[in-house]
Parts: C-alpha cells; structure tokens; sequence
C-alpha cells in the first residue's frame, strides 16, 4: 500500500465528511423553525389518549398510532418507521397504524437535513433510527410503570410482548389498552435502555408493509383523489420554452367551455379553474396565450451537447485531487480514454403533480404528497403573503416522486397557492392537476452531462493515474442549497466521482459547471445516476486493457473498502460468475457503487441478438445497508431499482429542439415495461452497523452493469445515454 | 346530457357531458376514485376498468360509449379471479407507491378470467400495457402466477 493511495482514502473521507457537515450547517442556517401548524394540536387531542412524544399514540381501543414525519411515496418509509418504534414499543403489528406527521420542523426535522423537515437522500431510516426506537422504548417504559403501579410490582419483573404487559409471577396480564390512561399521567423518562439487537420481534424480520391493503382494493388515498364539497380542479397552462413569459392571453374560447369558472393570469402562466378536471382540460385546449419567448432558452440539445465537450477540454475546478495523475498517465506504459454523454431526464412518477389548496385571507391549507413539508410550508406561506405558521400541510400517499416532489422552489405548491390566490382566497378548495406532458415538459430534470475520463496502467498493468472531467448543471445552484456549492464544486454533481473508492495513487476529478434555461433537479440516485455509469463502465474498459477480469480487477482495488468488496464478491458469487464465460451472444457484467452509505453491487446477464436487440436476462444484487430493516422491503427496492435504473439507460432522454422539449408522454419518453423487467434475486450483506436507505441505491449500478455485460457480448462500449436506438426491442 | 349504464352491478345514470372520458365520470362524477390518472392517451393503463368483462383504458372511452354496458372498477371486483390475485397482491407485497396497482390488478383480473393458467408470455401479453414507475414487474409477474395456483386449488 503506497503512501499516495492512504491519502487517497483519507481524502476521500474527508470529503464524504465535509459533504454532509456542509449540508447540515447549511439546512441549519437556511431555515429557522416555522412553528407547529393547526394540525398539530389536534395530534395531541383526546384525553384518554397516550402520547408520549410526536411520534406515538396508543389509544383505549389498542390502536398504536406511529407518526411518520416522512413521506410514503413507495419506499417503504412508513413501514419501516413503524416498525423501528414498534418493535421498542413490544407492539402488537397488527394494531399498528401509520399517520403522517404535520409541518412541524420542531418535532419533525429530517436530523440529516438539520432543521429541514423533508425526505429525500435515503435518510429516513438512517434519521429516525434511534429517535424512533427511543420514542417507542419511552413508551414501553411509561407502560411498564403504568402496571408496575397497579399491581404494586417492581417493574424489573415485568414482561411485554405483542401489545401486553405480563408479571409472570402472579400471572397477570394486562393490554396496552388497558394502561394508557394510567401511563398517560406519568412522566416521560429522560433516558431509556434500548433493546439488545437479539430481542428484535419485528426489526430484521418481515412485518407486512402497512400500505399494501389499501393500496390493494383502490382504497388509498392520493392528492389525485381529494374530493370536497365545491371543490375546484385547476389546469395551468405554461410556457413552451423554459424561461417565457406570458405576453397576453384571451380566455374567451376558454371562458365559454362549460363548467369554466375562471381564468386566471399567475406567475407561472394562466390557469383555467372548472368544475371539473375535464372541463378544465378541455378549457385549457380552448385557451390562447402569447407568450414572450425573448428571455428563453431556444438551444437544442445537441448545441449543449457540444458546449459540454469543448468545455471538457478546458481547465475546470477540482473535485478531488490525488498525486499527479497528469503525470501519471503520460508516463503510463498504455492509456485508456473514453467519453460518455448523459440527457435529460424526467423523473414521471405515475401520479402527476397535483395540490390542492384551501386559502382565505388568514390561512392556507394543503394536500399533497408532499416531500419537503417545511420548505413546502415557507413557500406557500410567501406566495400567499401568510405566516408560516397559517400553513397547514397534510401529507398524503405521494403515486410515485424518484425526487420531483422535493424540490426547493416548491414548483407545484406555488402554483396550486398562486391559483387559489388569483381565485380570490375565498376558502374555495382548488386542486391543481398536472397531465402527463405537463410533467413531461415541465423540468425539474435529471441534468445532462458530458464525462471525459483518461486512465494510465504501468507495464505491470497496474491502474496507477484516473482523471475524471465532469461536465454539466449544477442541481444545488440558485436556491437555499447553494451554500453546499464549495469552490465552484456542486458536491451532488461529483459525488461518487469524486469519491471513487477505487485504491488509485494519482486521481484527478475536476467539473466544469455549465448554464442552461432548463430547470434541474435531483433525480433517485442523484449524482450517481450518471456518475457511477460512467466510472464503472470505464473501469471495466481499463481491466480489460490491462487483461484483466472486470471482477477480480475492482475487487484488487478495493482491498481497503471491505463493505464495498464485500458486496461485489457476493453478487459475483451469487451470479456465478466464476463459471466463465456465456454462451455467444450472452454477456455478464458486474458494477459496485457506493451511495447514501450504502453499498450495492449487481451482475447482470443480457442476451444480444443479431440485430442488437438487447435483452437483460437476469440480475444478481447485492446490498449492504447497515441493519436490514425489513429483508422483504430492502428486496423490493432493490427490485424497483433496477427497473427503474434499466428503463433509464435502455430508453429515458428529454431532449431539446430550439429549446423545445421533443417528449410529452410515455410512447415518446419511454420506461420499462413487465416484459423488459429480467428476473432479480436480491442478497443482504447481515450487518449490525445502523442502517442506511435502500431507496436509490440500487438504481445507481443497473446501468453499467448492463453497458458491461453488452460489451461482454459483443465487444462494443456504450458511449451515449439512453442505449442505442438499436438494442430497444 | 345523461348516460345510463350498469356500474359495479349496479343500474347507474350519471349526468355528465358523453364526450367526457370514463376514467373523470366514474372518478368526478360517480365518486370512485380508485381508478388512477396516469397518462390521459391510453399509454400507462392506470385507468384499466373493466367494460363487459374485458380490460379497457377509461381514459380514453367517452362515456357515451358504455351507455347500457356493463363497467366494473377496483371498487366493484367481486370475482374469484379478482380476490386472488388481490390476496396474491397481498402475499407477495406487490404494491411500492401503489398508484398503479388498481389498473395492474383490472388487467390481472381479467386475464385469469380469461386464462387461469397464464404463462410469462400471456402475463407479458396482457400486462406490458400497465406501466410501474416503481418497477414491482416480478412481484407482480410471481403475484400473477400465485393467484393462478389459488383458482385452481
């Protein structure tokens, strides 16, 4: 182990470090409590009810009700909430419910963002983890103290389990039930014992999810479904170019629609307010508008394209800085060079955007899937000239997010708020719906990107220089976030670039960050949606140039990562990959990536036919995410990952056309479908260390190992995002 | 203008404009909201209702065009097929967001009622018309093929 490589490693520690202090200090300093909404005494309410923190109540019937303060938007949040405190709690599953929390940063914040109450980044399990266990242990506690009082015995013989508190020595019993009045009027304990991880009944195992049910029998509710008396369904009609502005409208094609009731001008373009979503439509169809196009942004995505490569050769500012890989490469025995193009893409989550607001002159109320709650809460509260403090927000189901619901701007609650605003902020409830092409059009994308990377192996064959040009928007730019933005370096714009794990003496990571009109914003994975594409297909391309297996290559430069080793010797394991090679015409290949803290490595298995059709068979995973949770939900996002992921890199791309966006539903932007799913066998590393999320990791390795197992089958690379034209079926 | 049709087995007359798509008159106008929006042109079969028996994308049907037929919802399953693969749903844990599942579970429900016995290729044939975003494809693939054992034990 060389001197370079032990700075190479610290270096990066640091930066990881630095990364998530930054954004703590930022998030801190960004947004001060808001105070409790309405909502949140009503949490409290009731009398005979047991609540002994945010985050539990236990009411006389039995009910255990667990208060999520993150969103439900597939990810198993509200499972694995419950279950954390459940589980301290001694809690019967079946009696547990899941409600969400209100906008309320002082019991609520997401610990990871500092004083920010949002999902987002796979934190909510890594957050809650000991605040929930906590929660539900001081409830325990207060239980305990609650029968020890009535049978006048000490609490140290007594018992819990599932729901009921058993002194065996007398045989008593009693429910949770039975207690809460008692306990209510005790004090809560300062300090309590957690578990040992070996009395885990619910943590480690597979309790079911507690959304499956109504999400079964059409039960859950969504934004979509809101339903009011006089309710009103908004449309808003935008900009065809990021960056216009509305010039004039006429609305009287559109007034006259029936079941029109207004149309409003607003920041963001003009609305068509009916009394029902077709009407609405159908007015909006109706509606003209001028737009002032003077101000947008009209460039194609190939001129951008070509920006980002001439950019890539110019000096750009550094992200990561090891040894002299300049030096390094030049003096290498055989250099390596590559380049990979990444577009736009749409996050499209199966439920467009919708709100819908409630607003008089003295408050505002809002339903939404909402991710970013207080922020959320701030914005609305601006863009209807209120307190904070008379925003009230009810988080609902969210049909899907990928992150387009968490953004800082709050794009859709403004709109829904500037709507009800115009309406006249007569309490009238007002839902705001988003088509399928206003999502697709609407922004908000995953960035493109352009990478160049160069790489030198001395005459042993050994990877000694890596230089890493990264070329592209920054997500974190022009709002609360920026401060995260350290000598022109977007940390979400290298992350996993710049942290490459890989044991190299001389690493150069540098990124040029460009300006377009086009909104960006994160996208599941973030910034290693592209960057682990682009690292893991080159490192495979540089093992085969030193002639060297792709597997047992990483693995060599990972003998200091042993999570991360750890997770690629099993899925290579696992998929057999010692076996050789496939059949013609069949590739493997292997990816590892590190995100969010936690560690995810696949093998995937493709067939290529004579045309280039592309077909991925099947995908080995493994994951490392601390403690699992719960296997069964840390399979599914693996699982859903991976679709996710594959659509992706086999189909997704926004692109531009003198500033318009060419794609406006799915049979232009294009996702997997059931028949393009390959079949996926998930493997868990056991761990004992706290848990980190499995909502976007597995996404983040999908792609390269496809690319890998395509030139295994064919000895082409890919080079440009989405796949060729060629491999779709 | 109104239009009288049999929904979830029961006689139903809804006051709407015929034009209006089904998804937004059984949705707005009929109060039944587990049918989903998604796509608006047929594309994603969020929308999946069943019209005489046989999976549709209500998104795209006018109203006028179900007058005197027979439309069942999420709502309205009743079938042993339907109860299967909603306990299949249920067993295998199918559903993430869950946004899309009352359209994956009409186009599951009607292909058992029409093939209990499907294989990877029939699943694929009836199913690759509804989209998951979160990617639950072999949970519902194995969800399929469980409610399909259930039918026949």
């Amino acid at each position: 182990m060389t001197r370079s490589s032990n700075a190479a490693r610290a270096s990066r520690r640091n930066f990881l470090k630095a990364a998530g202090s930054v954004t703590t200090v930022a998030l801190t300093i960004g947004f001060e409590w808001l105070g409790p909404s309405r909502r949140a005494a009503a949490l409290v309410a009731g009398p005979a009810v047991f609540a002994p923190n945010a985050f539990l109540r236990i009411g006389t019937d039995g009910t255990v009700t667990v208060i999520a303060k993150h969103v439900e938007m597939g990810q198993g949040a509200y499972t694995g909430i419950a279950t954390v405190l459940a589980d301290e709690l001694d809690a019967d599953w079946a009696a547990v419910r899941v409600e969400s929390a209100p906008a309320d940063a002082r019991l609520y914040a997401n610990l990871v963002f500092g004083t920010l109450q949002g999902t987002g980044g796979s934190s909510a399990m890594a957050n809650s983890w000991v605040q929930l266990r906590e929660a539900g242990a001081k409830g325990r506690a207060m239980l305990l103290t609650a029968a020890s009082n009535a049978w006048k015995v000490p609490v140290t013989e007594l018992t819990t389990d599932k729901g009921v508190v058993y002194h065996a020595a007398s045989r008593r019993e009693a429910s949770y039930a039975s207690l809460v009045t008692r306990a209510a009027t005790l004090p809560v304990p300062d300090q309590v014992t957690l578990k040992d991880p070996k009395d885990f009944k619910l943590i480690g195992h597979r309790p079911p999810r507690v959304d499956v049910a109504p999400k079964v029998n059409g039960s859950a509710q969504f934004t979509l479904d809101v339903a009011m008396p006089g309710m009103l369904v908004a449309l808003l009609k935008r900009p065809p170019l990021f960056g216009a502005t509305v010039k004039s409208f006429d609305p009287s094609a559109a007034s006259v629609v029936p079941g029109v009731v207004k149309v409003v001008q607003v920041p963001r373009g003009v609305a068509v307010i009916a009394r029902s979503f077709w009407a609405a439509k159908q007015g909006r169809d109706a509606l003209i508008v001028e737009w002032d196009e003077s101000n947008a942004e009209k460039r194609s995505s190939a001129d951008l394209m070509d920006e980002y490569r001439r950019l890539a050769e110019q000096p750009a500012a550094s992200a990561r800085k090891v040894g002299d890989a300049a030096s390094a490469i030049q003096g290498a025995s055989q250099t390596v060079a590559a380049s990979v193009e990444f577009p736009y893409l749409a996050h499209a989550p199966m439920e467009p955007l919708d709100a819908v607001v409630k607003l008089t002159a003295t408050s505002c109320e809002i339903w939404a899937g909402d991710q970013f709650q207080t922020l959320d809460q701030a914005n609305a509260a601006k863009t209807a000239g209120l307190n904070p403090q008379q925003v009230s927000i009810h988080t609902l189901y969210a049909g899907g997010s990928f992150g387009r619901r968490a953004n800082v701007w709050s794009d859709y609650i403004v709109e829904a708020v500037s709507i009800a605003k115009a309406h006249g902020a007569d309490g009238t409830p007002i839902k705001l719906q988003w088509t399928r092409e206003d999502d697709i059009h609407g922004g908000m994308y995953r960035p493109m990107y352009f990478h160049k990377l160069e790489a030198g192996l001395n005459a042993k064959q050994e990877l000694v220089g890596w230089r890493h040009v990264i070329v592209g928007q920054s997500i974190m730019a022009g709002g609360p976030f920026a401060v995260t933005i350290k000598d022109g370096v977007d940390p979400t714009s290298v992350e996993g670039a710049a942290t490459i794990a890989y044991d190299i003496p001389n690493i150069d990571v540098s990124l040029a960050t460009t300006q377009t009109g086009v909104p960006v914003l994160w996208w599941r994975v973030v910034g290693s949606s592209h960057t682990t594409f682009a690292v893991e297909t080159f490192v495979d391309e540089v093992a085969h140039a030193a002639g060297k297996d792709p597997f047992e290559f990483r693995r060599d430069l990972l003998q200091h990562e042993p999570r991360m080793k750890a997770v690629l010797e099993l899925a290579a394991e696992k998929a057999g990959w010692a076996g050789g090679a496939l059949p013609k015409g069949r590739g493997r290949g292997i990816a590892v990536a590190e995100a969010f803290k936690t560690y995810v490595a696949q093998v995937a298995e493709v067939s290529v036919d004579d045309a280039g059709r592309v077909t991925v068979n099947r995908v080995v995973c493994a994951v490392d995410c601390g403690m699992p949770i719960n296997p069964d939900v840390i399979a599914a996002q693996m699982e859903g990952g991976i679709g996710f992921g594959l659509g992706a890199a086999m189909y997704g791309a926004i692109t531009l056309k003198n500033g318009r966006v060419e794609q406006g539903n799915f049979n232009d932007y294009r996702v997997l479908r059931i028949n393009e799913m390959p079949r996926v066998e998930v493997h868990i590393v056991p761990s004992s260390v706290p848990p980190t999320g499995v909502g976007e990791p597995g996404v983040a390795p999908i792609g390269p190992a496809v690319a890998n197992a395509i030139f295994a089958a064919t000895g082409k690379r890919v080079r440009t995002l989405p796949f060729p034209k060629s491999a779709q079926s | 203008m109104s239009t009288s049709f049999v929904l979830n087995g029961a006689a139903t007359t809804l006051d709407a404009d015929p034009a209006m798509p089904l998804l937004w008159a059984i949705r707005e106008v009929a109060g039944l909201p587990g049918t989903k929006f998604g796509c608006g042109m047929a594309l994603c079969g969020a929308c999946t209702v069943h019209l005489e028996g046989a999976p549709v994308r209500s998104c795209v049907t006018p109203l006028a065009t179900v007058a005197g037929k027979r439309v069942t919802t999420i709502e309205g399953l009743e079938s042993k097929p339907a109860k299967a693969v909603q306990a299949a749903w249920i067993q295998l844990q199918v559903p993430q967001c869950g946004y899309c599942q009352s359209g994956q579970i009409m186009s599951a429900t009607a292909l058992l009622e029409k093939n209990p016995a499907p294989t990877d290729a029939d699943i694929d044939g009836a199913m690759s018309g509804n989209i998951c975003r979160c990617a639950t494809y072999t949970r519902i693939r194995a969800a399929i093929h469980v409610a399909a054992e259930s039918i026949k034990a």
